[in-house]
This record gives structure tokens, sequence and C-alpha cells, in this order.
């Protein structure tokens, strides 16, 4: 099963090494990972999204726990959360199929963000669903490139994660 | 007030009350070198190994309790230690390794020694760091005591660039540390005290598991008191020998591979196991799906990561094992053992621990010393000799029986012997050593003969990588693949270093050679000449279940 975890970190040079290392040495695997600074400057927050069951995640959270530089991990998956990816896809098109990727591309409330006379670039934000949903339909085009932010998420309601003193 | 980097290294050092450093000097560590010259606060050891360095403040911190501190240059010196930072961080041992690193503008550049230590390190350590600037040296020596030596202890690898030894900056010693990712728990929860209390006066058949974490604890006390009062038998790992004294009645000695035969059955047919700073670790456990199939497991830990690392536990309690203990220890009412305990005590009866006595058995070598030094502090190396040390010295007190656990490093015991014996000068410290083992770090002899440490090195010579060729003889049809070693003579190693040495070959010349190593005031090699084919029993086969015990009858091919 998947897993959001989101970890607040102290702003500090090799933390993100660190992290990263923790789950190659101890075998967990990372669907993806990204980490930019909060409303705090020293502190940074990181969105893992694991797979494993309910055991490798619990260690995988000790494990991050133990780490100096860790203030606090949560688990998203276990309350209610928003969680985004944003996605760049150069698609082959020309004028014969542009105007159908267009309209496809709208259904989605992507955007297209760049025109070239035999490619285009679509930029998609949404959960992991949309995005899958996407990617399947532009595919029958042609995709030439993809590049993903990997997961961002928040958990919602007025609740927060807080780092405490900086 | 404004100081060199190197002068606020040495200061801060003397605020955590360091007054022994293990290390060898290189070229981006000169100016602290130049600074631990122009002080007498701080004695430092000069070694043969930056490897030495790291075994030896690790036997030091061992032997006192203390932070044990090393040091070594750049590049090589630095990738030396980390042997020694693997060995501390996997037995939890508090210690501080400060490496030099080339200035920081040659930093990534492939520079003359440079080596990425923290990136080396940081899967071996509790914590590292790199400094940046002369200011920051101050926070961070404080910052890296605390982390060392608090919660579950560990290595802390501080690099610091020779430029920033030699910049100045203001110095000002801080008070506390600030480190809001790192808040240990020390209580136990007392709604699972509780719990714990309960399950015990429920359990018909307990065995106390205890780990190294109750010496780091100093809870070896509240562990003999909770074992009286419950009356429930007490095994060890090789980390917590000493904790209950062998020939305490419910003592059981060390479960596990190469277990007592009694400590693995009582394990087995257990129906609580209380887990005490320990790890099931897989060398304790045997097969897990078999470990104490019918017991609960209660497991008190510091470290909530090891809690459901390695088996499903009913009752985790985070916290210091010596606190927790003290909170269950008034909840406990004697339990309804009586018959366990006549079914243990069968067993103990039963099965002893035994051995040849024909020709020279490390056995009875490891008796004998046992019984002429009952006090001694015992280093060991890794392997054969470690195990017999472990199963046939009468380990009495906890912080005498220094060993390399989780990492199992050959090499380790000399030089850790070194630092325990300046920890503890007034003891005598024994290193039982394999000739494998003692040969990967004997150039430290010079070590011990320059600061005249009188540590007792007792070889158990059989010519052979043994515990290797033992799995060899069991497992893989007596085929010694590069296990055999050739000849050394350790009379004369000794003698070269300036030591002493002396050979033994049958079991009479034993307590003499042992007086005499105890007389001559000199570090001392004793080489005995042991059964060269002599096994560690009782075995249980890597991947069996604890109760699948093999033994000289039924072992040998």
């Amino acid at each position: 099963m998947k897993h959001t975890l989101s970890v607040l970190v102290q702003n500090k040079p090799g933390v993100l090494a660190r992290t990263a290392g923790l789950f190659s040495r101890r075998g967990y695997n990372i669907e993806s990972l990204t980490v930019g600074v909060t409303e705090n400057e020293n502190v940074s927050r990181m969105t893992i999204v694991v797979t494993g069951d309910d055991t490798v995640v619990e260690q995988v959270t000790k494990q991050l726990n133990k780490l100096i530089e860790v203030i606090k991990v949560s688990d998203l998956t276990k309350e209610s959360y928003v969680d985004r990816e944003l996605v760049l896809i150069k698609v082959t098109a020309d004028g014969s199929n542009r105007g159908e990727i267009m309209q496809l591309v709208d259904v989605f409330r992507a955007r297209i963000v760049d025109v070239a006379a035999k490619s285009l670039i679509v930029e998609v934000t949404g959960d992991e669903e949309k995005i899958v949903a996407l990617i399947a339909m532009l595919k029958q085009f042609g995709i030439k490139e993809i590049v993903r932010t990997g997961t961002l998420a928040l958990g919602r309601g007025p609740k927060v994660i807080q780092s405490g003193k900086d | 007030m404004n100081l060199t980097g190197a002068k606020a290294l040495i200061k801060s050092l003397e605020y955590e009350h360091v007054d022994t450093i293990f290390g060898i000097p290189g070229g981006v560590v000169i100016p602290i070198y130049d600074e631990l010259y122009q002080q007498d606060a701080i004695t430092h050891y000069l070694v043969r190994h930056e490897q030495a360095a790291a075994h030896a403040a690790d036997g030091y911190a061992r032997a006192t309790g203390k932070v044990g501190v090393c040091m070594a240059t750049s590049g090589p010196g630095a990738t030396n230690l980390v042997t020694g930072i693997a060995t501390a961080y996997m037995d939890s041992v508090p210690m501080i390794a400060i490496t030099g690193q080339v200035t920081t503008d040659l930093i990534g550049n492939d520079a003359f020694q440079e080596a990425n230590i923290t990136g080396i390190t940081q899967p071996v350590t509790k914590h590292n760091y790199l400094l940046h600037d002369a200011s920051e040296i101050p926070q961070t020596i404080k910052e890296a005591f605390h982390i060392a030596s608090t919660g579950r202890p560990g290595p802390v690898l501080i690099d610091i660039p020779k430029d920033v030894q030699t910049m100045t900056a203001p110095f000002d010693y801080p008070k506390k540390v600030h480190l809001p990712g790192y808040q240990p728990t020390y209580e136990g929860h007392p709604g699972q005290i509780k719990r714990a209390a309960k399950a015990i006066s429920e359990a018909h058949r307990p065995v106390i598991y205890v780990g190294g974490g109750v010496k780091i604890s100093g809870a070896s006390e509240e562990v003999r008191a909770l074992a009286e009062t419950i009356l429930a038998p007490v095994t060890m790992t090789l980390m917590g020998m000493g904790t209950m004294p062998a020939d305490h009645p419910l003592s059981l000695g060390m479960l596990g591979m190469h277990g007592t035969r009694y400590a693995n059955y009582a394990v087995t047919e257990s129906d609580l196991i209380i887990a005490i700073g320990a790890r099931f670790d897989d060398r304790v456990t045997g097969k897990i799906a078999s470990f104490a199939p019918n017991a609960k497991i209660i497991h008190i830990d510091i470290d909530p990561a090891e809690i459901g690392k390695n088996v499903r536990v009913d009752i985790p309690i985070v916290g210091d094992v010596k606190r927790v203990l003290q909170k269950l220890m008034p909840m406990l009412k004697q339990t309804r053992t009586k018959e366990w305990m006549e079914k243990v005590h069968t067993w103990k009866r039963e099965y002893p621990l035994e051995f040849e006595v024909t020709g020279l058995r490390p056995q009875y070598v490891v008796r004998e010393i046992s019984r002429l030094c009952p006090d001694a502090v015992v280093c060991t190396e890794v392997g054969q000799h470690q195990m017999w040390a472990a199963q046939y010295f009468s380990h009495r007190h906890p912080r005498n029986f220094i060993s390399s656990g989780g990492l199992g490093t050959m090499g380790y015991g000399f030089p850790a012997s070194i630092g325990a014996k300046i920890g503890r000068p007034d003891e005598t410290v024994f290193d039982l050593a394999g000739d494998g083992s003692f040969t990967m770090n004997c150039q430290e002899l010079a070590t011990a003969v320059a600061y005249d440490v009188q540590v007792k090195v007792a070889i158990f010579n059989n010519g052979y990588l043994g515990m290797v060729r033992q799995w060899q003889e069991l497992f893989y049809d007596r085929r010694y693949s590069q296990t055999k070693l050739s000849e050394i003579n350790f009379v004369k190693l000794a003698d070269a270093f300036g030591a002493h040495g002396i050979r033994v070959d049958s079991a009479s010349e034993v307590a003499p050679a042992i007086k005499e190593a105890l007389a001559v005031p000199k570090p001392v090699i004793i080489d005995f000449r042991i059964e060269p084919e002599e096994c560690v029993w009782p075995m249980v086969p890597a991947g069996a279940a604890l109760n699948e015990i093999i033994d000289a009858k039924s072992g040998k091919v």
C-alpha cells in the first residue's frame, strides 16, 4: 500500500542526502520525494511517498525520526489530505491531431504551455488518478518526454503539523 | 574572546571533561596537534593505525561509561576510522571521532587526501558534521557530546577543514543544546508499564532476556531485583554478559547461536519474554518464526525503532530501562513460577556446558583465566575464542566484558583492551584473541609498550580462522578454503616490540603462564597452542530454530 509521509526537517545542508540514504540503506522503496522550504525558513518539508505494508511504514517512520535533523514525521494516509503533482508531458502533435489533443487537455483542466510544429507540451496538476488518466489518453498520440515533480501533500482542515520552536 | 578553530576545539573538549584522545596526526590536523602540544589537560595516545584509535576510544568508553574520543587526519586517516566507528555504532557506544578535512576551497576537487567522510560515515554514525566556520565549533562539540552520550548512545563524527582550524572566531561555550528533532524518551508509558506488570503476574514460564542496553543504562541491579522478585531465569546476549553474575542461580548464561542449551530451551518454551535493552538480533533469535512461539513479548528499549523491527511485540515500552524497571518493580508480586524454575534447573543439570579434557583445550584456558583473575576486564576479538570467552569466563561485572557484538570486528579486542586499561588503569585487563584476529591489529603492541599499558593478551592459537573453519567442517564437507593460517612466532613478535611473550603447549603450563603474565610488569602475550580443530558447542546452525541444537556428539560429520 502507498503511504504519503509529510516530514519536517531542519533546513541544513546534507539533510536530503541523509534522508534518501536511509531509504536505500534499509531497503525501503521511495515512490517520490519532494522537498522545499516552509513558512519557517529554518524548516523544510519533505513529502515522501513510500510503498509497503504497515510494518514497513512504521519502521520507515521510526528510522526517519531517529535522524537528528528530522523534526516531525506524519503519515498523512491515516487522515484526510490533499495531494497534488505537477507533470509536463511532451506529446507528438501536428496539424492533424492538435485540435483533438487540445480538447482532451481542456477536459482534464490541463494547459498547453508550448507548441511547435511537431510537438506540444501539456502542463497538468492534480492527484495521481487524474495524472494517470491523462497520460493514458495522451499515449495514443505518442509521448516523447515526461517530467514530474513528485507528490506534494497537506492534511485537510485547520490542523497543522508544527515544527515547534525553530 | 577570539580563538583559532583548533584552540576552540581543544577548549571545547576540556569543557566536555575529555582527558584522553587516541589518534594519529596528519597533514590537515597539524593545527589541532599543535594546540594539543601546548596544553596538558588532555593526554593524546599515539596509536599505529587509525582503526586502533577508534577501537581504543570504544574500549575506553565501554570500560568507563564515558565518551571515547579518537582523531585522525583527512582521507586515509579518516577512512581507517570507519570500521571502528561502525563497530561502535552497532553496539551503541558513545564516541566522538574528529577528522581533519582539506581546506574548504578544495572540498569536492578530489584534493590530496580528500575523502567525503561525512558521506561515507552517514550510515554508521548517530550523526555527523562538516564544519565551515570556526564559529560553529563550540556549539557543534556541545551537541556532538550530547547526541553521542544520551538516548541510545552512538558515535558522532566531526569533520573540520584545515582552514577552519586556523581561522579565528569568538569563543563562548554554550550551556545548552537546542535540538528540536532529538528528544529521547526516558520515561516509559505508565499504562504500558501497568500492562507489563499484569502480564508478568499472569505468566507461568517467564524468561528475562537482557541485552547491552542494561549496561548502558546501569540497570544491572534492577534486572537482578526483577528476576529475584518474580523468580524468573535471566539469559543474556553477548552484549549483556555480566549483567547477572554467572554463578547466580537464576542466570542461564548466553542464548542464541552459541548459547547454552538451557537458555535456548527456556526461551523456546517460555510463555512470557521480558526483553530488556536487547534487539532480537538474528544470532540471538535463530529462525524468527520459531522464536518463543508461545510467548507474549514485553520489549523495553530506549530506541523506538528497535521495537517491532524483528519480532512482533505485545507490550512495547519505550524508555530508559533503569527508569522503566524502577517504575515496574513496585507493581510486581512473586509469580507462580515454581514448576517452571524446577524445569529450568533440570535443564541446567542435564545440559551443562561441556568440553573435552585431553590436550590443551581453549575452554580450559578460559576457565583458568577466570579462576585466577575473576575480576579482570575481558576484551575479545571475534570468532571461536570470543564464544568460549562468553561461555566459560565467569562474568560477574557488567562493564567487564568488552566485545564487538553487532559488527563482529576481528582486530577489535587488542586496541579496545588498550583503551580499557587506560580508562581503568588499576584493573587487570585481558584481551582474549584468536591468532587470526590478533594479527589484524598486532601493530598496537608498539602503542601498549610505548605508554606502558600492561594489557595481557591470551592468544587461542589454532592456526586457523577457526570459526570459518568450523563452518567449513560442519557445512562445507571440510573444504578448508583459505582458513589455514601460517605459523607465527608470537613470543618473538612480543619480544620485537618490547613486550613479554610466553608459549604454552600443554594444560599443565596454563596456570603458571597466567601467573607469570600477571607478574611481569609489561604488556604480555601468551601464545596458547590449543587443539587446532576444536569447535564451539553447542551450536544452533544459522537459520535453524533455537531448539535445533547440535553439539560435539551430534554435530560431527
